[in-house]
């Protein structure tokens, strides 16, 4: 696809939470019709961006967290960020994940081993957790993606 | 029609989405509350189980929640339509037709499925469900809507069933219909069950078991469809496209008693908006409206009131312009000083299609002006949300509205309400 061709309008915040949530999409452009001389262009209109299946081919399933402070920065996933989560994905070692731990959500990078399951920080200030229970926290879903507004 | 159907059924559904985004919750008793905190309208299974029933008054458990450690919630619609969403969104995955029956409850077409076997797809979609939206289900499966319901009901209660009843086999239904005590049958409310009880009719079995002629002449020609149904004879089929209604009502109870008019204006105001908002939504206009206004019911003899109104617009419309100076003229109508007011609310009826309207001689001219003004209103509303414009009317203090003590972050639909991770 040609760059030219996107708006160069912004998109506002509010707009892309729409489009997340109410499965919109944004389209790519538009033709006005023109009596007596059809746009070409008006053939190939349909097609949109949809950032929503971007995002995620399971809108059901997709939840949006708000990320606070900077435990997997080294992961990209900065303070301020929204992170994209599926529940439905089953977690794997090495998966970043949100989990629910002491009472509190968290976003880790999960890694299994023989004796526990650890959650993982990307950022050298913090240890990681040891959960060797199943009272110790639950996974919630799966992180797939991350949303930045500059 | 189709030749089988699946009721899918959340589980304890309003419990279930509070539940879904506060996991230290999971294995403890929470019940949620009716609009204005004022009974339980939903539980846990663990709620359940400390015997809370359902529509219980909140001042007669009070108690009881805190001696239990119950935690209580206010009801969060906007959290619970978001969560029904994501569940029908789940189920189109699994049927070509679903009708949403409620926020809790859609029956698919399972029908005409070329190398499917029913019990494992059903069993599919009691897995994938809470797998992927967090909210557990039942299904039940039959040749019929009332069937399927019936199935529903047994497979969430029976163990064995564990979530999941597929009723094919005229033996299992048998069992089913003996299993199923005829109150509990899909359209058959507890009236009918004492008269039929009367009759020696305690079972959906016995039911099915009496005359076409005994039928309609106790229960009416919907009861016949009823029993046909119970006998495996298709006779609803799923609606795809939901009937327009009838009537609209809207209404809520105050946070707090009110004794001032403006104060109830607000909220017949705000009412109104709401509810020509639906009206034009289906694309009907009404040709009469009630305004209904009343104390509790609770209160001592002469401190007690209700009265209503109904009036009639030149012409049926779907117009804020028209509705909501009608409404507050028959509100001030029907106002009485000195009483402490629970409850204001509108309805409108008469419902005709917008394009179907005879004009008055008073009204001609003011119909498109007021169509293309409502376009904008609608417009604007859904894109900035309902209360972006308003009228003077409906004012700022809303002293009205709800407190609702404990409702939870809308976890799903607002930005400044997503769950924070660190």
């Amino acid at each position: 696809m040609e760059a030219a061709i996107i708006p160069l309008h912004p998109i506002e915040e509010q707009k892309f939470l729409v489009i997340i949530d109410r499965g919109g999409s944004l389209p790519l452009y538009t033709t006005t019709v023109q009596a007596g001389f059809p746009s070409p262009a008006t053939d190939y209109a349909a097609e949109a961006i949809d950032l929503n299946t971007y995002a995620s081919n399971h809108p059901g399933s997709t939840f949006l967290v708000k990320v606070e402070g900077d435990s997997m920065i080294g992961a990209y996933i900065a303070p301020g960020d929204l992170a994209i989560v599926n529940r439905e994905i089953r977690a794997a070692s090495g998966m970043v994940v949100l989990a629910f731990v002491d009472g509190g959500y968290t976003i880790k990078r999960l890694e299994i081993k023989k004796d526990a399951a650890y959650l993982v920080s990307e950022n050298p200030k913090y240890k990681p957790m040891k959960i060797d229970s199943p009272e110790g926290g639950i996974i919630w879903g799966v992180v797939v993606g991350i949303h930045r507004k500059f | 029609m189709t030749s089988l159907f699946a009721l899918v059924d959340c589980n304890n559904f309003y419990a279930s989405c509070e539940r879904l985004f506060r996991p230290e919750l999971n294995g403890k008793p929470i019940v949620v509350l009716s609009n204005n905190d004022g009974c339980v309208i939903a539980r846990s299974n663990e709620a359940k189980a400390l015997g809370i029933k359902m529509g219980t008054p909140l001042f007669e458990i009070r108690d009881l929640l805190e001696k239990d450690g119950v935690h209580v919630f206010s009801s969060n619609y906007e959290l619970y339509g978001d969560m029904s969403r994501r569940v029908v969104l789940t189920l189109s995955e699994y049927s070509p037709n679903v009708e949403v029956y409620s926020i809790d409850e859609s029956f698919l077409d399972l029908g005409n499925f070329l190398h499917v076997d029913v019990r494992q797809h059903a069993r599919a979609i009691w897995e994938r469900v809470p797998r992927a939206t967090g909210i557990p289900v039942a299904v039940g499966v039959a040749a019929t809507k009332t069937l399927a319901k019936l199935a529903n009901r047994l497979a969430k209660k029976s163990k064995k069933a564990n979530g999941v009843l597929v009723l094919t086999d005229p033996v299992h239904i048998e069992a089913a219909l003996k299993a199923t005590e005829i109150g509990d049958v899909w359209g058959v409310g507890g009236r009918y069950a004492r008269k039929l009880a009367t009759f020696g009719v305690h079972t959906a079995y016995d039911l099915t078991q009496k005359t076409d002629s005994f039928v309609k002449k106790h229960m009416t020609i919907v009861g016949l469809r009823t029993v046909k149904e119970l006998r495996g004879e298709p006779c609803i089929d799923l609606e795809m496209i939901p009937a327009t209604k009838q009537n609209i009502c809207t209404s809520r109870s105050f946070g707090q008693p009110l004794t001032d008019i403006s104060d109830i204006e607000e909220a017949l105001a705000t009412h109104a908006v709401r509810c020509t908002t639906k009206l034009r939504k289906q694309k009907s206009c009404a040709a009469a409206l009630t305004v209904f206004l009343e104390t509790s019911r609770f209160g001592q003899v002469g401190q007690m009131y209700f009265n209503s109104r109904t009036v009639k617009p030149d012409s049926p419309s779907g117009s804020e312009l028209v509705i909501m100076p009608l409404a507050l003229e028959a509100l001030r109508a029907i106002f009485r000083k000195g009483f402490r007011y629970k409850k204001v609310g509108i309805i409108v009826s008469g419902i005709c299609p917008a394009n179907q309207v005879q004009e008055s001689i008073f009204s001609a001219g003011t119909r498109e002006r007021d169509a293309g003004l409502m376009d904008a209103l609608d417009t604007l509303r859904m894109k900035f949300g309902y209360n972006s414009v308003k009228y003077g009317v409906q004012g700022t203090k809303g002293k009205w509205k709800m407190q609702g003590g404990n409702v939870s972050p809308c976890y799903t639909t607002r930005l400044d309400d997503l769950i924070k991770a660190y």
